[in-house]
This record gives structure tokens, sequence and C-alpha cells, in this order.
């Protein structure tokens, strides 16, 4: 019933809902998703919120706007466990879990400074060897970057 | 033919290297063929290695092909500020076959996916140098007669040393055991411990060079302890000593025991074990012509 309860007090009658994100990963979220560069969609944040499962949580609620699988894929690698409601006429029509990908491109800077991903233009290609916490093996240097030094590009 | 490139020690498979194998054994009782005659190899080294470059240029020769390049970026646009990509594909429009060493770890799988025609990775930074795990492989097959089933024992720098590390996952197709001795610095990392441990495959560590260990080894390879490794230098100073292999060391190990090292060596084995019969790294060196050849030819779907 608090879920519902809260649709009713934020609904937005088209868009994305992202909820249940990590309170101190607000601000990732929004860089991951470049939701700072968006020009004309109206869009609500909330963090500190309370949440039953995790204490706290985040949400960022953004109208008019449909987030596509490439987006998702972002998601996964700062705030794995958010849920994403996609919003028709004020209902949920589907609710998007977040997948951690098998590969992850040109997402994460690759942490071994002697890569050649960070000497020239060579967009980062990984792969994925473990889900949680999120490994990523880079395509070229073949080093691994783990999910604490992940630096979002 | 299918053209096929030698970046990463992995791309090939166990009945590939076997293949590789096999073919430079033929090369070895037959080293002049002109296989290579009317084709053009790139051979750019960005950085200089002389040992590496030679041996590939031998073997282009001994192949019957023809060679451009260079022997160090100072020579090439590179110089110029020319990038990576752009120096590939300028070359690729040139030649057949680029052979290519790189101080920038990714360099050679970048180069890989820029040029039409097929790229081997002779060195990218501290990541892979394929070609030596190959000539590696090819000195334990003739020494030992078979891959499989050997105890092999890895002495110095295990941190470090990209050479112990492709060498690991490419015998890790042959059920071997491996013993791993190195100071504490420079241990062998977890991931490849961890690979070990997925694929069941028994390893024991040690921070000595006993006879225990060496007495029961197959092939000892052995390699540099740096001393710029080492963060504490009273630590170095501990330790060099203990990696060093004497000629005495070797009296109870057993005939077929065979002592690699990629070269150079620095001091880590005496010299008075050169004219044992175990000593093998002379002969490793003149292993990688072969062993080029076959890749080569590998890679150019030739033979």
């Amino acid at each position: 019933m608090a879920s519902k309860k809260e649709l009713q007090v934020s609904a937005i009658e088209n868009g994305t809902v992202i909820d249940h994100i990590p309170a101190d990963k607000l601000f990732d979220v929004i860089n991951v998703l470049c939701i700072d560069k968006i020009q004309n969609n109206a869009m609500t944040f909330g963090t500190n919120l309370k949440s039953n499962q995790q204490g706290k949580k985040a949400i960022v609620k953004i109208w008019d706007k449909f987030l596509e699988d490439g987006e998702v894929n972002k998601l996964a690698l700062v705030a794995p466990e958010a849920k994403i409601n996609i919003i028709k006429d004020y209902e949920v029509v589907e609710k998007k879990l977040v997948q951690v990908p098998d590969n992850v491109d040109g997402i994460v800077k690759c942490m071994n400074p002697k890569c050649v991903t960070n000497y020239e233009y060579v967009p980062t290609k990984f792969t994925v060897v473990n889900k949680s916490p999120i490994v990523l093996r880079c395509r070229y240097c073949e080093k691994m970057t783990d999910q604490q030094n992940f630096v979002i590009i | 033919m299918t053209t096929r490139c030698l970046v990463s020690i992995s791309d090939y498979s166990k009945e590939e290297i076997i293949e590789v194998l096999q073919s430079a054994s033929e090369f070895e009782k037959n080293p002049n063929q002109r296989l290579l005659e009317g084709k053009v190899v790139a051979s750019l080294f960005f950085e200089p290695s002389t040992r590496t470059r030679l041996s590939f240029e031998t073997a282009i020769n001994r192949l019957g092909g023809r060679i451009i390049g260079f022997a160090d970026a100072s020579s090439s646009s590179v110089q110029k500020g020319e990038t990576l990509k752009d120096t590939i594909k300028m070359v690729d429009n040139y030649c057949d076959l680029i052979v290519m060493r790189h101080p920038v770890e990714g360099a050679a799988r970048y180069a890989s996916e820029v040029a039409k025609h097929p790229v081997i990775n002779a060195g990218d930074g501290a990541n892979q140098h394929p070609s030596q795990t190959m000539l590696d492989l090819y000195s334990i097959y003739k020494t030992q007669g078979s891959l499989e089933n050997l105890n092999i024992c890895m002495v110095g720098d295990l941190k470090y040393g990209r050479t112990v590390h492709s060498l690991l996952q490419a015998m890790s197709h042959f059920h071997p055991v491996f013993h791993f001795v190195a100071p504490k610095e420079l241990r062998m990392p977890d991931e490849y411990k961890i690979y070990l441990d997925e694929l069941g495959i028994p390893y024991y560590e040690h921070t000595e060079l006993s006879e225990q260990v060496m007495n029961i080894a197959d092939i000892l390879y052995m390699t540099r302890v740096q001393k710029e490794r080492f963060a504490d230098l009273l630590e170095y100073e501990k330790v060099k000593n203990v990696y060093i292999l004497k000629n005495s060391m070797l009296n109870g190990t057993k005939d077929n025991l065979r002592i690699l090292h990629p070269l150079p060596r620095v001091g880590e084995i005496d010299v008075d074990v050169d004219d044992n019969p175990k000593a093998y790294y002379f002969e490793q060196a003149r292993n990688g012509v072969f062993a080029r050849q076959a890749i080569i030819c590998k890679s150019l779907g030739i033979k």
C-alpha cells in the first residue's frame, strides 16, 4: 500500500519513475543518465525518503521521457537495485528491473592508467566478469575495473 | 584462407596451440621456406626490443617475406604526434601483416580492430606477449616430449612478470602442477590463483627455492627479481640472493629438468649453470624463430 500512496503523492501523467535508488547514489544516477542536460522535461528528485526495504532511498521522476535499454544499462553500474516504472496516463504500464548487462560499452573509464583507452580516443569496452559486486574486464588491456573504482565517462 | 590475429594467448584454443607447435617443429627441420614470397610484413616497434624484433625479422626473412617498419618510435611519425589509429591505418594500406610492439596496454587489440590485415602482438606494455608464450611452450614441448602432466616451477617476480601469467594461462590446458616461488611482495596475483582454482589445477606457493621444490620440477622457469619493484629496499637486500640459481643446486634434480628464462637475465642464473645440460635458455631463444614462423603462417592462413 505504501508504494501506491507514494505514486499518488507524486504522480506523473507520462514518463519514467526511477525508484529505490540508494539515497547516496542520487547524484551518480543524475550524472550517468545526463539528466542535467535535459532541457524541456519536468523533473522531480527526492532523496533521504523513507523506504521499508532500504531505510532511505532516492527517487527520480522525469516527465515525458522513457528510458531506453542503453540508459537502463548505465543505471546498473551505479544503482543496480533501482527499479524503473514506465508511466502512461498516470498508470504504471511497465516495471523494469535494472539488469547488469554482460557487456559494458563506453560508460565506464578503464582504471588502468596504461590502457590504450586512456591514451587516445578509443571508446571503452568491457566484459562483465562478476555481477555482484560488478567487476569489468577491459577488452583492450585485459585488466579488471571493480565497482569501487568506477569513473563514469 | 582464413587469417587470424594473435593479440593475447587466449586467442588460441588448445588445438590451435598444438597445431602451431607442430608447425614450429616442421620449421625447425626446414627453416628456409619461401612461403611469404611476394608478401610485405610491417614490423612496427613503437618501443625498442632488439631481441623480439630480430627474432621476428629472422622468421620473416627465412620465409622469404619483405619487411617494412621502424625499430623505435623516434624514427616514425609518432614523434610528430600521429595517433596509433592513423599510423596503423596508413601501414595497413601497404602490408599483408602487422607485427607490433607498443608500450601502451591494449594497443595491439585496438590495432587489430582498426586494421584490415592480421595483427601479431609482439608485446603491449605489461599486458601480453603471446609469441614469447608460444616459444616457451615450444621449448617445453620439445624438451619434455609433451605438454601434459608436468611440474612447472616458476621463480622470481610472479606479480609483474607478464611471461609467467601468459604461460600459466596457456599451460592450464595441459593438466600441470604449478609451484610458485616468490618473495611476499612479488607473489602470484590472486586473479591467477582464482583462475587456477576454478579450473581445479593444483598450485603450491613457496618463498624459497628449496631442494624439495627443485627436485620434483620438470621445468624451472626463472624470472628476474627487479630492485625497483620493492618499496622497501631492505626487503630487496634480504631476498635478492634467495632466488639466484647456482649449478650446485641442480645436483638432485630430475634428468629431464630444463631451466627456462625469457631473458635478459641479470644475475638470477649464475653463469656456472650455463654449461649444465639442463640449462636451456639460449636454445629457448633460438626456438623463438621457429615458433614465430609458425605464428606468422597461421596469421596469414598459409599452411
